[in-house]
């Protein structure tokens, strides 16, 4: 083979591996948000965000609506500021509900907007007021486990007292459940 | 009498092992003098350059379909096994983090040093194998040409040079084969594949771990199969039995680099 074709051929082998390269290296750096056309931008102040991360799913009613933009922290009130961009065929009443959810048990984060009943949309810029945070299991656990054992020691002190002690626990369970965002979940609150 | 024939038989058995032994140590430094060599005359050898691109397109250009080609379908069925696994957890939005991954820390380097065993590695075996059987690295010699600044030094930096290549493309063309069979026709949110993947890979300790590998695994390939023709008995038998030994001594040599490499990269 001619000199010169074998001279553009691993040129073009050498420049497809570069640009594979910086592909890849791409990848980890930024994607913009593709897949949604024109947008809005909201933001929502959480005290927990927990595993959300940038470009997570924005859904409502189970359906993607717009994708987080960007997660930044509040150095005054120590909150997490979120920026939602959501698809501007859209509009949301201002009285909307952001709460983070976790797909499945241990997948990803999202955030689910609860419509409200306001008549005026949110528009570019708002902010939205009513939150709800991310569920931190371990916080979760350690609560129910906390509650569990100040209840526990009743139990050992008379026989008598099994059935009593018995309703007792599976209200502190109730409780440690009740007074956590996993209610939330099941049952989304309800602004 | 029965006694003496099975001490004969014993002796002969020990002999052949020690034989075994001292030859594996005995092609080792051989071939480690030989990579001695490689690296000496390589000043040598650059300095007419259009060597090395001329085999860089034989090693590199020539492998890269049947390296795209696996690529994809490696891609594509880790995204179908990851997925079937990955649900039944409900966090299927974790494929992109798992196909990137394991291409691009593991099979992405990997198995393309098997194939590059395989399909260059033979080759170069074959070819100089071929050529010390028919006399002709003796005959540059006497020309005063040195066979190694001439023919090995260039096929061993076109190997290097083609291997993290080919293995970057690799795990490119496997990302993107993983992507399609998960988005399009699994139906995996394609924010959440991509999302999750560059929140998990890092450039540091997946992509240039992965693309180190490579180049070693280059390395060694390359240096195997040159040695193997290097040393191959000059008999069609000879070169048929070293081009074996390339592909078997090249994946052992991959696999066990692969161990040493991915634990030492883990404990840094």
């Amino acid at each position: 083979m001619e000199r010169t074709t074998i001279d553009l051929w691993v040129g073009i082998f050498v420049a497809l591996g570069l640009a594979a390269l910086l592909g890849l290296a791409m990848k980890v750096g930024n994607l913009t948000t593709s897949g949604i056309g024109e947008t809005y931008t909201v933001t929502a102040n959480f005290e927990n965000i927990g595993g959300l991360k940038p470009r997570a799913p924005v859904k409502s009613a189970g359906v993607v609506v717009g994708r987080v933009s960007d997660i930044t922290f509040d150095g005054t009130t120590f909150e997490a500021v979120v920026g939602l961009s959501i698809d501007k065929r859209y509009a949301f009443p201002k009285d909307t509900f952001a709460n983070i959810y976790t797909a499945g048990l241990l997948g990803e984060q999202y955030i689910g907007l609860e419509a409200g009943g306001d008549e005026v949309a949110l528009v570019n810029g708002d902010k939205i007021l009513q939150t709800q945070d991310a569920v931190v299991l371990e916080k979760m656990i350690s609560q129910f486990l906390y509650n569990k054992a100040s209840e526990s020691p009743e139990a050992k002190e008379s026989g008598e007292g099994v059935a009593k002690t018995d309703t007792n626990s599976t209200k502190a369970a109730d409780d440690a459940l009740g007074s956590n965002p996993l209610d939330a979940m099941t049952q989304p609150a309800k602004p | 009498m029965i006694r003496s024939n099975i001490l004969v038989g014993l002796v002969r058995i020990l002999r052949k092992i020690g034989h075994n032994f001292s030859d594996r140590i005995w092609r080792l430094g051989a071939g480690a003098r030989l990579f001695g060599l490689t690296l000496a005359y390589s000043g040598e050898s650059f300095r007419r350059f259009h060597l090395t691109i001329r085999e860089v397109y034989f090693t590199g250009v020539m492998s890269l379909i049947i390296v795209l080609v696996s690529a994809f379908f490696v891609g594509m069925v880790l995204a179908l096994q990851g997925y079937y696994t990955l649900q039944k957890y409900g966090s299927s939005e974790a494929i992109g983090v798992l196909v990137a991954l394991s291409l691009l820390r593991e099979l992405g380097p990997v198995v393309t040093a098997l194939l590059f065993a395989g399909r260059a590695g033979t080759a170069i075996t074959a070819e100089i194998g071929l050529m010390k059987a028919t006399e002709q690295l003796s005959a540059m010699e006497m020309m005063a040409v040195s066979p190694i600044a001439r023919v090995v030094a260039p096929r061993f930096w076109a190997g290097v040079i083609a291997m993290p290549i080919l293995a970057t493309l690799f795990s490119m063309v496997g990302i993107l084969g993983g992507y399609l069979v998960a988005v399009p026709l699994i139906g995996v949110d394609a924010g959440a594949f991509w999302s999750q993947m560059q929140a998990n890979v890092d450039w540091r300790f997946d992509i240039l771990n992965g693309v180190i590998k490579s180049l070693v695994f280059g390395v060694a390939c390359t240096m195997i199969a040159l040695f193997e023709g290097y040393d191959a008995p000059p008999t069609a038998e000879g070169v048929s039995r070293a081009t074996t030994r390339t592909v078997v001594t090249s994946s052992l040599a991959v696999l066990g680099l692969d161990f040493a490499l991915t634990s030492f990269m883990i404990s840094m």
